[in-house]
């Protein structure tokens, strides 16, 4: 049976429950716990657990999608911690879908309110926003939450554990709780003599679960500290397995084909030509496409291309043009949210010098490494899914619905993500594995998309525009009005998530424009949303991606027209408005040498961008050469709030500006007839080794409050930063991305 | 009917002679440490070696493979890690690690090569290999470290 201990701070409870030869110790949310995702074990009922102890070892389970984040091992670290383990002494599981699993951090990030303002009340209401996320099924890995989501929940799962396990020894060796210590995964006796963990567990079940308080930081002996990942012996071995590696006795590949009008119908098909290419053996429809089922996937890519369809269009504009002309028709047009509204952003001010400018930037395809992949078996009565997926209850809800069967005939694996970017926060790779699955009862079957139908299909990131108005006077920015119009990349997500559409002015459309730290007296950011029935969603950083590019280069033309230092500029309006991300600013500059000079043939920018909690600031430097120019150095400073692990914080920060970088030098999402043009890595570029800047210098700030997101607020600074750079090279600015189309860069 | 020889062991794949040697491995054989990106030659994610040469196998015929084939689980394994291996563990390359093996496959056959790789040695042979996650810095610390290791040992 289950056992509850107290409540631990406001909101969540801890809880015990008997496993197999051991205990399970985990949260509840208070409100009202959610069913258990642990099948009952020998009749017990299981909870949801973070720490699992049996017989042979201390398992975490992480609830949380590993797509290269190294959020497995952050996790295991903060149980790690409390339950004085090695954090490589631990095993770790992926969880299985649960509403227990809920994602506290996300509810606070829905809030309209800059993050770098949020005070203690808005913050314990996003904490309570998250709890009824709970109950709107919010398993979701994203938006930079998992560090923060965990950091309490892991810690108060180990503490109890470890003070449970002592009491259970206590009781066996007949001496008080206190008497004892633990170290190494054992209570350690007065006498010397060590009782492991695994020897306890079962004692432990039968005890009401002890809370303890949380050690202090000061206490800390792994957190703070660069941690080992325990990925990273089957990531260089080639053993670690991904969605595409899942092997089944009997198992047979297929390719996927769909529309490349998007959401247009199939009214046909011919696939005789398909079914003579040696190797394929089915050609099964899906509704709006095609599956073909083959011996190996290469011949069902070959086959999936050889089938001769009539499609009908999609009810989007057929070209880049038209849409890129919707979106100034809506910026014309009312504005769906006006977050940012400081003083009189209507009048000049006397005196100041007028700046003004447009930008825009293309749709974009994630393009993750590993290209969208499920696997599916269907039994009649029940069916198990492979899919490596960042929000797992929907994907078994997807797969239920497909099969026609309740989500408890459904076991979802999610195995290791090869890169995930925001892509698989969606359902539709899952659900046509199913689909096809049901069509193969008793026959395992792997759903590849090929390169090209990965990247001829959205979730895109929405193409957008801005026009900017703004005016300097006396070495300041004195009024800043900007109008961002494109398609909004979150609401299909959260209807999806949640089932209705998200009321209200939309936040992140315009996040990483009007959330920014800087005290201009006349300031107004409109987001203009346009309706387009593109399928598009959040891409590593979402709307910051889009707007920490348009805002900080206009910054940074602001500067110019006032002939400051551009550092200098940004630094003189932030310091008084947020001292910490001025800190930032100031690292990098330290970091990187900054005088606001350069030699002829070099150019160097700076970029701000404050998104997911945590301030970022990126140095760039690049180089004419024979070859073209070369984006030479960089340099980045961020603050976090507390860098539990600072190598793998430092990774997110270099990967995520390379993911920035590939973007705003080569990248491109464009349309003509209807059907995305790009096809292929060839067409469709990225940073590569030969291109990557020297990263000279990562400076890792901790202001100690909270706990900001790493994953994604690497990206958004780096193409402002770089274009920022062209200008003071070239003199040139770079107001249209990607880049490649106006500079010669070395390839 | 395709014979080939991979990592030492004579091996035969049930296949059509003009399915890519990637697939093969992956599909025919299940040996699925090396990896499929893009089909086109244009990621390095599928990288192995034909007689000690990098080759992207998702281009190369299984009928035409030329020579013995050489593959990431041939370079060790988490119990016999290669001095190379080891020295992605330490620098802590990877991240979502879906391109790592082709990495590491064509930084071996670099070694090979030129055991003590420069930078712009190191940019010429890498270029070809994609990394999304942006891991490239760390990429080249392994490489460096690893060319020292294998001097020393
Ligand atoms: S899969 Fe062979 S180079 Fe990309
Ligand atoms: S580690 Fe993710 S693509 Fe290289």
């Amino acid at each position: 049976m289950s056992r509850i201990g107290k409540i631990a701070r406001r909101s969540f409870l801890i809880g015990t429950a008997a496993v197999a030869g051991g205990v399970a110790f985990g949260v509840y949310a208070a409100r009202r716990p959610a069913p258990s995702p642990l099948s009952p074990a020998e009749g017990e009922v299981a909870l949801n657990p973070f720490i699992v102890i049996d017989r042979a070892a201390v398992t975490v389970i992480v609830p949380k999608a590993e797509m290269g984040q190294g959020v497995q091992t952050t996790w295991a670290t903060l149980a790690a911690e409390e339950l004085d383990m090695e954090p490589a002494d631990l095993r770790i599981a992926h969880g299985p879908p649960g509403k227990a699993y809920y994602n506290r951090a996300m509810g606070t990030q829905m809030l309209p309110v800059a993050n770098y303002r949020l005070s203690n009340w808005q913050e314990n209401l996003g904490a309570q926003m998250a709890v009824a996320g709970k109950f709107l099924n919010l398993q979701v890995t994203g938006g930079s939450t998992s560090t923060a989501d965990g950091f309490d929940k892991m810690r108060h799962a180990g503490a109890s554990a470890r003070e449970t396990l002592k009491e259970a020894a206590a009781r066996r060796l007949g001496v008080a709780r206190s008497a004892l210590k633990t170290q190494g995964g054992a209570v350690v006796a007065p006498d010397g003599s060590r009782l492991p963990y695994t020897e306890l567990a079962a004692d432990a079940a039968g005890i009401d679960p002890v809370t303890a308080e949380l050690r202090p930081q000061n206490a800390w002996r792994h957190l703070g500290k660069s941690q080992p990942r325990h990925d990273q012996a089957p990531k260089a071995t080639g053993t670690a397995e991904f969605s595409i590696d899942v092997r089944l006795e009997g198992m047979k590949f297929a390719a996927l084909k769909r529309n490349p009008y998007q959401g247009g119908a199939m009214h046909g098909f011919d696939a005789s030509e398909a079914l003579d290419i040696a190797g394929v053996e089915r050609v099964i429809d899906l509704g709006d496409g095609v599956a073909v089922v083959a011996s190996n996937s290469w011949s069902a890519m070959r086959g999936a291309e050889a089938v001769r369809f009539d499609w009908g269009k999609g009810s989007y504009p057929e070209t880049t043009e038209e849409m890129f002309a919707a979106f100034d028709t809506a910026m014309k047009g009312g504005a769906n949210s006006t977050f940012l509204d400081r003083g009189d952003a209507d009048t000049l001010p006397n005196g100041a010098t007028e700046v003004r400018a447009d930008y825009a930037v293309p749709y974009l395809s994630h393009a993750q490494m590993e290209p969208l992949c499920a696997t599916a078996l269907y039994h009649g009565d029940r069916i198990e899914v492979w899919s490596g997926n960042q929000i797992p209850i929907h994907c078994r809800a997807a797969a239920a619905e497909e099969a026609g069967l309740d989500p408890e005939a459904v076991t979802l694996h999610t195995p290791l993500m090869g890169g995930g970017f925001g892509r698989r926060g969606y359902t539709d790779f899952t659900r046509y594995a199913a689909r096809l699955a049901v069509r193969m009862q008793g026959t395992p079957v792997q759903l590849l998309w090929s390169r090209e139908e990965d990247m001829t299909h959205g979730y895109y990131r929405p193409g957008a525009i801005a026009s900017f108005r703004g005016a300097v006077r006396d070495g300041r920015a004195v009024l800043l009005d900007g109008r961002i119009s494109g398609q909004a990349a979150t609401p299909s997500l959260v209807r999806m998530l949640l089932g209705f559409a998200p009321p209200g002015p939309d936040k992140g459309h315009v996040e990483g424009a009007y959330d920014q730290p800087y005290a201009i007296p006349n300031a107004r950011i409109s987001g203009h949303v346009a309706e387009l029935d593109l399928p598009v969603g959040p891409w590593r950083s979402v709307g910051a991606s889009v707007n920490g590019f348009f805002f900080d280069s206009f910054l940074d033309e602001m500067a110019h027209a006032a002939g400051a230092d551009p550092l200098t500029f940004r630094l003189e309006m932030m310091k008084d408005e947020d001292p910490g991300s001025a800190a930032v600013l100031e690292a990098v500059r330290e970091a990187s040498g900054w005088t606001g000079r350069t030699p002829d043939g070099v150019g160097r920018g700076v970029a701000f961008c404050h998104s997911f909690g945590t301030p970022v600031a990126e140095v760039i430097e690049v180089h004419r050469t024979e070859a073209g120019i070369r984006i030479a150095k960089a340099w980045i400073a961020a603050d976090p709030g507390l860098a539990l692990d600072p190598g793998n914080i430092e990774a997110q920060l270099f990967g995520g500006m390379a993911y920035g970088l590939s973007a705003a030098v080569h990248q491109q999402i464009t349309f003509a007839d209807g059907a995305a043009e790009q096809q292929n890595f060839y067409d469709y570029d990225a940073i590569r080794m030969n291109t990557m800047p020297e990263v000279v210098d990562i400076r890792i700030l901790q202001s100690g409050d909270g706990i900001g997101g790493i994953g994604e607020p690497g990206t958004p600074p780096a193409a402002a930063a770089l274009a920022n750079a062209l200008f003071d090279l070239t003199g040139e600015r770079a107001r249209r991305l990607p880049l490649a189309d106006q500079f010669d860069f070395v390839v | 009917m395709a014979k080939l020889t991979i990592n030492g062991a004579a091996r035969s794949v049930d296949l059509s002679d003009e399915v890519p040697l990637l697939w093969a491995l992956r599909d025919g054989l299940n040996m699925t440490g090396t990896k499929f990106g893009c089909g086109v030659a244009a990621c390095g994610a599928c990288t192995v070696h034909i007689d000690g040469e990098a080759v992207r196998s998702c281009q190369v015929a299984v009928g035409d493979v030329w020579g013995p084939v050489t593959t990431i689980e041939g370079i060790g394994t988490p119990e016999d890690l290669s001095v190379l291996q080891q020295a992605w563990i330490d620098n802590q390359v990877a991240q979502c690690g879906y391109c790592q093996s082709g990495q590491i496959m064509q930084a071996a056959a670099l070694l090979a090569e030129t055991p003590r790789p420069t930078d712009d040695e190191i940019d010429a042979a890498m270029a070809g290999n994609l990394c999304r996650c942006g891991t490239y810095p760390r990429i080249r610390a392994a490489i460096h470290d690893a060319a020292q290791k294998m001097q020393e040992a």
